[in-house]
């Protein structure tokens, strides 16, 4: 745990491990992020919801170098993305995945390794340690033998989780980490996000907004534009800017502490706009 | 069986021919895992094809440019057209690899069109400039459906070369290897030279194909690039045990085509080809019922793992 001894040192200072500036980005003539300023604190939990299209992908493809800026600055730890990535622990979307594929689950956690071996370096038992330290953290490091396509969605994702853990990173980056595995199983894993937050900052993106922001401590709203100031609900006008149409997310049980009761109101009102214009 | 065999192995062609096989058979599994488990059959194969086009181009410059350039010299004079064709293989292979891999990492549509293109391109070169090399009939079909009876004793050391060359490649970048393998995008967050690993997995794929026309021929490359792994993939877990059994099932399928073709004077690329996709098909018959780790895992996740 070298990289993380201090949480309490971090906490009370504040660093700004990640710093977004007027970014705009995407993948042809009309731009997917616009103008998104984003400020993230050490020990941070962030949510970013949003809708499908609105970008939330996007952002992290900036933040971890694999999409260029067509403008502003992006920094993290302080360093241009391509070193500053190293910092980071990534989680993709599970779905993304060939769940077919003949490797173990230690292999795949070990992954989370590599950027401190570099081609030619072998794993050392420094790095075994590493893994063995993160599949414990997720409780899979029983079942390290088995094949990755042997698990249930939800160990799956822990998995993953523990990759990224691997690496021991300040910052662990997760893409929709609930959108494949049942209600129960993502308790569990918001659950265990929560205990990772006392010693990793976190930030996440999902459209499933009930959940998201139940757990976590800052929430934000993506749709083009970045709707995050910090606050620990979201207010009717940012859901209002962010969610242009009425969503059926709104429907089912949504927290208060995020929903106050304006914000429904927000978005009931808006509903009755759009039905009365059409 | 034993005694054709035996009486088989009298003659240095068949002994060529075995050894061929089994040399092949090693590259062919370890290489053929990663075409499977990656999923870059179609890839393979457009190489596999643009291949010829380096034939065309050896049998070109060893009638056409050499006698003009070295007049005289002994290698004008020599009628065989030596390595002259392997050597053209081998460089359009890597090239078209290359190339392939380039527009397959950055062109976002269609990429998979491009690289039919380039397949068929490089095919029609090849037959083009064997009609322009004049005064020689090139046998096309030995490099077509494989000529693993003719394998002479440079080709058998060209072999055995790559071989040792691909086995060192992959125990070196192993771990990149199987990284970009499983999840390209973790791998550049990692900061593994994406590009790099991917461009040395296309061009020993592209050795490993020059090596298997040979042996089984270039229509025929694909299946046994493909049969071994796709088999053992249905027997074993993991990436090393995949590799290590594919390349005994080469040697399984090479010999027992091999024995095929000379007790009934069949064409031996084709006797190989049959024997693997038999043992496909027998493999799928009996892994059928979930017994297999790859057919297990989706049955088992649900039934008896929790």
């Amino acid at each position: 745990m070298t990289a993380i001894a201090e949480p309490v040192a971090i906490r009370n200072d504040r660093t700004e491990v990640i710093h977004v500036e007027d970014l705009w980005a995407g993948y042809g003539p009309e731009p997917v992020l616009e103008a998104v300023n984003l400020h993230v604190y050490a020990l941070d939990f962030i949510g970013i919801i949003g809708p499908n299209g609105g970008g939330k992908t996007t952002l992290l493809k900036v933040l971890l170098g694999l999409l260029a800026p067509t403008r502003g600055t992006v920094t993290v730890m302080g360093e241009p993305v391509a070193s500053g990535r190293r910092h980071i622990g990534y989680v993709p979307q599970v779905v993304e995945f060939d769940h077919d594929f003949p490797i173990s689950v230690w292999d795949v956690a070990r992954m989370g390794r590599l950027g401190k071996r570099p081609p030619l370096r072998r794993y050392t038992s420094a790095d075994d340690d590493a893994v063995a330290d993160a599949l414990r953290r997720v409780d899979m490091l029983d079942l390290r033998r088995r094949a990755i396509g042997e698990l249930s969605g939800g160990q799956r994702q822990r998995v993953y989780i523990a990759r990224a853990l691997a690496g021991r990173p300040e910052i662990l980056l997760l893409d929709e980490p609930t959108s494949s595995v049942d209600p129960r199983v993502s308790t569990s894993i918001y659950e265990l996000l929560r205990e990772l937050n006392e010693r990793v900052t976190i930030m996440l993106v999902s459209h499933d907004m009930g959940a998201v922001s139940s757990y976590v401590k800052s929430v934000g709203c993506l749709n083009r534009h970045l709707f995050y100031h910090g606050q620990d609900h979201l207010t009717p006008e940012m859901v209002e800017l962010a969610y242009q149409c009425p969503i059926d997310l709104v429907a089912h049980g949504v927290p208060h502490r995020v929903f106050a009761e304006h914000a429904i109101e927000a978005i009931q009102r808006y509903r009755d706009e759009e039905q009365r214009r059409s | 069986m034993i005694n054709a065999l035996a009486e088989a192995l009298q003659f240095t062609f068949m002994r060529h021919a075995l050894l061929a096989g089994l040399l092949v058979s090693v590259a062919c599994g370890i290489i053929g895992t990663y075409v499977v488990v990656k999923r870059i059959v179609f890839i393979s194969g457009g190489i596999a094809h643009a291949a010829y086009g380096g034939i065309g181009l050896g049998y070109y410059v060893k009638y056409m440019v050499v006698p003009v350039l070295f007049a005289g010299s002994a290698a004008a004079r020599d009628p065989r057209p030596g390595y002259w064709p392997l050597l053209g293989a081998i460089l359009f292979s890597l090239l078209a690899a290359a190339l392939m891999g380039h527009i397959q990492r950055r062109t976002r549509q269609r990429a998979d069109t491009i690289i039919g293109v380039l397949w068929a391109i490089g095919m029609a070169i090849g037959i083009v400039l064997v009609d322009l090399t004049r005064g020689y009939k090139v046998d096309l079909m030995s490099y077509l459906f494989g000529s693993i009876l003719a394998v002479e004793r440079l080709e058998l050391l060209v072999i055995a070369g790559l071989d040792v060359l691909v086995v060192a490649l992959v125990t070196l970048f192993y771990k990149e290897l199987l990284a970009v393998s499983f999840d390209e995008t973790f791998a550049t967050v990692q900061n593994v030279p994406v590009g790099g690993i991917y461009a040395l997995l296309l061009g020993m794929i592209a050795l490993t194909v020059v090596m298997l026309m040979r042996v089984v021929g270039l229509i025929l490359v694909i299946a046994m690039l493909t049969i071994p792994p796709a088999i053992s993939g249905r027997l074993v877990r993991g990436i090393v045990p995949m590799m290590a059994l594919s390349a005994l099932l080469g040697v399984a399928f090479t010999t027992l085509g091999l024995w095929l073709s000379y007790a009934w004077n069949l064409t031996s690329g084709a006797s190989i080809i049959l024997v693997a996709g038999t043992g496909y098909l027998l493999s799928l018959l009996a892994t059928r019922r979930g017994a297999g780790p790859s057919a297990g895992p989706r049955l088992g996740a649900t039934l008896n793992r929790r």
